[in-house]
């Protein structure tokens, strides 16, 4: 080793401070409820040759994975003889960027003494695009709202006024999203900024001999964990709700020496409606339970992403084709983790947890007056709400907690304040945990009603109400997600519905699943559980055998 | 007869009103390793350190005070104040060691605490797992009950349901209960019936209600403060008590104060009803400290940066004054990691706290990386030079390698350091995986933990809009002026100072404190349906709060008050702090708070944005008592060099080196003496390392200034 490693390792270090520095500024100026909140976003930093080194740590791990592949799709649109200093790009589009019209992402190049050394990429969730708002109804991307195609926002620092003009006149919030726009520029400034500082202080002039120690280490240490995992050939499938009709998800995990290859064959075809996923995405969150599971420890980047090989075919629904709609693209995605887990686990006992509830209860409610003279505004509420995670091998899995996403909730007082709605109730859903060795998380009961005066829609895009998280080697699954009013009436778990003055919705969200026989928990967290209220004296009985008959 | 009340009104500290100049007051810190003690008499200041005693933390401070009154000459009854900090209440919360709570929210809310923000604090790691809720679930009870955001009652309370609510307590052994209803910070009608009926039936039980302890928006953090509160309420109530009735057999009458985690002090009254304001206390004095210094030297922007054993804290001083928030995250759980704690919203010195000491430990992780902490060898085993079992490499073992630390002159040579060992843990831990030498090692090492320590401060200086350059640097604490220079070097900070007595800063820091209060309240409000009345109603009564409190300790000291309000543009989900000039508004003031809205919201961002509403969240008021400006100190930036006493090698980390440095004793740093890096100053407490771009001057004040040589990089 020589000093220069450890050079390397500092400013590794550093470039991880840089791309926090540039999310961090990204959460605090954003406008969007999903990013300030619920840290929906991502940041990173390219090469010249538009590898990414390094990455912001952010709510959404599976979905920062897309960005990753998005900065080489912008080099060839824009051309190499186009890229000029103080440009800024910008795309929606769900192919190019991270799957659907909501995520804005944009890439600013890096000049440093008139040389391209690399570029900086973020994306952020926007309030609105147009169309037909945030939900899965449309039938064609279409109608889902404004694309932007990759193009400049910026010409060597001069804004495209025509751009601007566009996104104002197509969008129902056009100060917010415009102003999310600017904070993506700005925040990409902010991180060209530091990395200037840093190349000065260590003499450098560009980022070739890091970006390759970084990439180089990465890829051999991701490398070294696959080749850890027995070689063969591992399929798995899981059957969830899709929109109007269940989706047979599919995957082959093929391990052979230091490579793994996962394929999504036989996986059902595209839907009809907003549920569909870009293929990039689905590489991103796949990407991500494997790297969870192999080789956590290894920074995101090229080099620990590119020994996954993802691929699903052309046309299924984990692969969509234009012009499918994806606007809702995250509830299958979300999914995809437990599918690879399945597989994986073949190849890797006692390490993936079981399924869980994993894909987000993401409620849209637009509150509008019941009486239009009244002069009540009409407002927008957006909240993020997760059911129990799967268990573990050693551990019970976690209760009303986001996974694979890593999205907050918001607090319930702060969301009234935001929109006319009473939550009357959010909490754990007791019995909702799938029994095992160690029982699945449990999910949560959330009723809210209109304020008075008002009625609400909300988009229903909630998955595991047909097809509930299933348990692993004896476990048993959790208990479905159920989409009804307070009175009992059912309502569809897709799509969008009113709710009416005086009417209570109530979502119960799935459980996740238990893992191993329920008989060798041990009784003193069966116990836990029940002086809890978490589980009732019944299921204690008969999921567990507690406090059967004594003696 | 020793009642601590009798006393709290007598006495006004030294120089706030000028009647009792020579007054002697103790400044007392119980921090993790030792319990530090600062005596301040007529004839100037006694320190010392003695360990903590953690089964009896009042022992280790009798015999501190006992040490510094004997070096001072002072009988213990000339004793008039006695100012104590402690991190009691933080640990009592991290090792859950507190009372048995009852948690008494609206039906429907049982599980915020155990919800949280329903997230993972850890991305990557499928073996997460997540904080235990202070209360357990069967002792979570709810009411059948609700306001609305604005305050209006959605569900009555019935009476009947108070009652049984009071049997069931009453019936359940607890010995605190915590009150957190929905919205009360809006209306606490409900939480105010239930305590009431509660403290009729059990006038003994220790009750907190959530509006009283932290009126604000938001049910995570007001229900996590309003637990915090009673779950180590009993014990402070206990321990206070003792520590009074202590030093009143030994002929301490005076009134005990506390330090609170907002920086001032308050009565033990006050502290025993809202223990929670008592986190962090010692953190908060050594802010105080380097504040003090940064007003007598007349440094607006400071950033103070303490490092200890354990870790490193940084806070920014602005305009003599640390920076202060309303929340922050206690008992993290996971590697210091953010989200890993309990948010609290309780009025605090804002300080960001890393995982980075001279006890950290050095390790090499999968990628063949080295990695400095959070994990601490802490006092036991201590780093491996320590020579008391310790293995695990250390900051402090790689700075022993380095030449920064002399082994026979640690800790004025009462720790002889064993170079061998520091060398053994260096060689097997680090250098050789990495193929290294064991220098290289060392120096991967500090360069790693420095800049850990450097991005943190820059984050925290960006994430305040403001621009580290132009702030200096106030470095206290055992390990901080060992790693200041490069730190600087790192930040492009041009001024360093090291003040003297930095091994019990904290303790000095409570003797500087003013007395007190913030209050708090939630009161939502768009600009544009701006209320002067509604508000008008609320800052006076903030104002009558926080004046009772300031008044009990500082009596009719003059008094000033800071008004801040947060807002946000309608949409966004943080809010900033806009501080205002305490006033009665009329409702054309909505333009002024405007404009000061913009005037903060461009200072921290950059730009405003046109065709938003704005809206307020929260309030808060300060009364602090008004304490005398430091007699200045000016600046030397220049003096006569003096001569080493010897000189040692040590490896300057900007140049990639070894130097040969001039050694010299801080007692020879006297005013005006210069000595030109690299050099080392060492002293007991302490080893200041001037690295080879920086000079050191002493200052009037004790001080040291370490300044950039001009034209160095």
């Amino acid at each position: 080793m020589t000093v220069s490693t450890i050079d390397y390792q500092i400013m590794w270090n550093r470039l991880i401070a840089v791309v926090e520095e540039q999310a961090t500024t990204l959460i605090r100026t954003a406008f969007s409820t999903s990013v300030r909140e619920a840290g929906d976003l991502s940041a990173g930093l390219f090469d010249a040759r538009g590898r990414m080194i390094a990455q912001a740590v952010t709510g959404t791990p599976g979905h920062v994975n897309a960005m990753a592949e998005s900065v080489s799709h912008f080099m060839r649109e824009i051309g190499p003889d186009n890229i000029f200093a103080e440009d800024v790009y910008i795309t929606n589009d769900p192919w190019m960027g991270t799957g659907h019209l909501h995520d804005i992402t944009v890439v600013s190049p890096s000049f440093r003494a008139g040389k391209l050394i690399g570029f900086f990429a973020c994306t952020a969730h926007v309030v609105d695009i147009g169309g037909r708002g945030f939900g899965p109804d449309a039938s064609e991307v279409f109608e889902e709202g404004l694309l932007i195609p990759i193009m400049k926002l910026a010409t060597r620092g001069e804004v495209s006024k025509d751009l601007i003009g566009m996104v104002r006149a197509n969008v129902r919030e056009p100060v917010q999203v415009v102003g999310d726009m600017y904070s993506l520029a700005a925040c990409n400034a902010a991180g060209d900024r530091r990395l200037h500082t840093m190349m000065t202080e260590f003499s450098i002039a560009d980022l070739a001999g890091l970006s390759d120690f970084i990439i180089d280490t990465s890829r051999a240490a991701t490398h070294a964990a696959i080749a850890g995992v027995p070689d063969g050939s591992y399929a798995n499938q899981m059957t969830v709700d899709g929109y109007d009709a269940p989706v047979l998800m599919a995957v082959t995990l093929d391990v052979a020496g230091d490579r793994i290859k996962a394929d999504f064959a036989g996986t059902s075809g595209m839907s009809p409606f907003g549920v569909n996923v870009p293929e990039v995405y689905t590489r991103a969150y796949a990407c991500y339970g494997l790297k969870c599971a192999i080789a956590p420890e290894v920074p995101n980047n090229t080099g620990s992403l590119e020994p996954f090989e993802i691929t699903a075919p052309d046309g299924c629904i984990l692969a969509a084709r234009r012009p499918a709609p994806v606007s809702v693209r995250h509830v299958l995605g979300h999914l995809i983790p437990d599918v690879v887990f399945g597989a994986l686990h073949q190849a890797m006992p006692e390490t993936v947890p079981a399924e869980g509830s994993s894909a987000l209860w993401n409620v849209q409610i637009s509150g509008r007056p019941c009486d239009p003279d009244s002069g009540l505004p009409s407002a927008e509420v957006l909240t993020f709400n997760s059911g129990g995670t799967g268990a573990r091998p050693n551990f019970d899995g976690l209760s009303a907690t986001a996974f694979p996403s890593g999205v907050s909730t918001m607090s319930v007082e702060a969301t009234e304040h935001v929109g006319p709605v009473t939550i009357w109730r959010k909490e754990l859903r007791a019995g909702s945990g799938g029994a095992g060795a160690t029982r699945g998380g449990f999910g949560q009961i959330i009723e809210i009603e209109p304020r008075a005066g008002y009625d609400f829609y909300f988009n229903a895009m909630f998955d595991r109400v047909d097809h509930p998280a299933r348990g692993r080697d004896g476990g048993g699954d959790g208990e479905a997600g159920r989409v009804e009013l307070a009175d009992g009436t059912k309502l569809r778990s897709k799509g969008r519905q009113l709710v009416k003055s005086g009417q209570r919705l109530r979502l119960s969200l799935p459980g996740g699943g238990g893992y191993g026989d329920p008989a060798k928990r041990a009784p003193a967290l069966v116990a836990a559980d029940l002086a809890a209220g978490l589980i009732n004296p019944q299921d204690a009985k008969s999921d567990y055998g507690y406090g059967a008959d004594d003696d | 007869m020793c009642k601590p009340d009798a006393g709290l009104r007598r006495y006004i500290p030294e120089g706030r009103n000028g009647m009792k100049q020579a007054m002697v007051r103790v400044g007392v810190d119980i921090g993790g390793t030792f319990t530090d003690v600062a005596l301040a008499h007529a004839g100037g200041l006694a320190t010392c350190k003695v360990l903590t005693n953690y089964s009896e933390p009042e022992t280790a401070i009798l015999e501190g005070i006992a040490i510094a009154a004997a070096q001072a000459a002072v009988p213990m009854s000339d004793i008039g104040q006695v100012i104590h900090g402690t991190t009691l209440v933080t640990n009592a919360l991290i090792q859950r060691r507190g009372a048995k709570v009852a948690f008494i929210t609206t039906q429907g809310f049982r599980d915020v605490i155990e919800m949280r923000s329903e997230n993972r604090f850890e991305q990557y790691d499928l073996n997460l797992t997540l904080p235990v809720p202070m209360v357990p679930r069967q002792d979570r009870l709810t009411l059948n009950e609700r306001m609305d955001h604005a305050g209006h009652v959605l569900q009555p309370l019935d009476p009947a349901e108070v009652d049984a609510m009071v049997a069931t307590i009453l019936a359940g052994d607890y010995d605190a209960v915590a009150i957190g209803l929905m919205h009360s910070y809006a209306n606490n009608t409900h939480e105010l019936q239930m305590a009431d009926a509660l403290r009729a039936a059990a006038p003994d039980l220790s009750i907190s209600v959530s509006s009283v302890i932290s009126p604000q928006m938001r049910e995570l953090p007001r229900f996590n403060t309003v637990i915090a509160n009673a779950y180590v309420q009993p014990q402070v109530a206990r321990y206070l008590g003792r520590l009074i009735d202590r030093l009143c057999d030994v002929g301490v009458t005076g009134p005990v104060f506390m330090m609170h985690s907002g920086g001032g002090l308050i009565s033990v009254e006050t502290a025993v009803d809202q223990p929670v304001r008592l986190l962090e206390s010692g953190p908060a004095g050594g802010a105080i400290y380097a504040a003090d210094f940064a007003r007598a030297q007349g440094i607006d922007q400071a950033l103070s940066f303490d490092m200890g054993g354990t870790t490193a804290k940084i806070c920014l001083i602005e305009g003599g004054r640390p920076k202060t928030a309303n929340t922050f995250e206690v008992a993290r759980t996971y590697r210091f990691k953010k989200g890993s704690g309990m948010t609290v919203s309780t009025p605090v010195v804002e300080m960001v706290e890393i995982g980075a000491g001279g006890g950290s430990i050095a390790s090499i992780d999968s990628l063949g990386r080295i990695q400095v902490g959070p994990q601490s060898a802490g006092s036991e085993p201590g780093p491996a030079c320590y020579g008391q079992g310790g293995t695990a490499p250390t900051v402090t073992d790689a700075n022993l390698l380095l030449g920064r630390l002399d082994p026979d002159n640690f800790a004025g040579g009462t720790i002889p350091l064993v170079l061998a060992a520091a060398t053994d843990a260096v060689a097997t831990a680090l250098a050789s995986p990495l193929k290294a030498t064991t220098d290289e090692a060392a120096f991967g090492v500090t360069e790693m933990v420095d800049e850990n320590m450097a991005n943190a401060a820059r984050v925290h200086t960006v994430e305040n809009g403001r621009d580290i350059e132009r702030f200096t640097m106030i470095a206290f604490g055992g390990g901080a002026p060992l790693h200041a220079c490069r730190l600087g070097e790192k930040l492009g900070i041009k001024d360093i100072v090291i003040p003297p007595g930095a091994g019990v800063g904290s303790a000095i820091g409570f003797l500087k404190a003013p007395f007190s209060y913030e209050a708090t309240k939630g009161l939502f409000q768009r600009l544009s349906d701006f209320d002067a009345t509604a508000i008008n109603a609320a800052l006076l009564a903030l104002r009558a709060e926080a004046t009772a409190f300031v008044a009990a300790g500082a009596d009719a000291a003059p008094t000033s008050t800071r008004l801040t309000a947060y807002m946000r543009y309608s949409g966004q989900g943080w809010e900033i702090p806009v501080p205002l000039e305490f006033a009665t508004f009329t409702d054309t003031d909505a333009a002024m708070i405007l404009a000061a809205f913009e005037e903060n919201y461009r200072t921290l961002f950059g730009r405003t944005i046109d065709g938003l509403g704005v809206e307020i969240t929260n309030w808060s008021l300060v009364v602090a008592s008004d304490v005398p400006p430091p007699a200045p100190v000016t600046r030397r930036t220049g003096g006569t060099l003096i001569a080493a006493d010897r000189t040692r090698q040590f490896f300057d980390a900007g140049l990639r080196n070894m130097v040969e440095a001039s050694e010299v004793t801080r007692a020879a740093m006297t005013t005006g003496r210069m000595i030109d890096g690299p050099a080392v100053i060492v002293e007991d407490e302490t080893t200041t390392i001037v690295t080879s771009a920086y000079r050191a001057i002493g200052q009037d004040d004790g001080s040291l200034l370490l300044t950039r040589k001009e034209g160095a990089a």
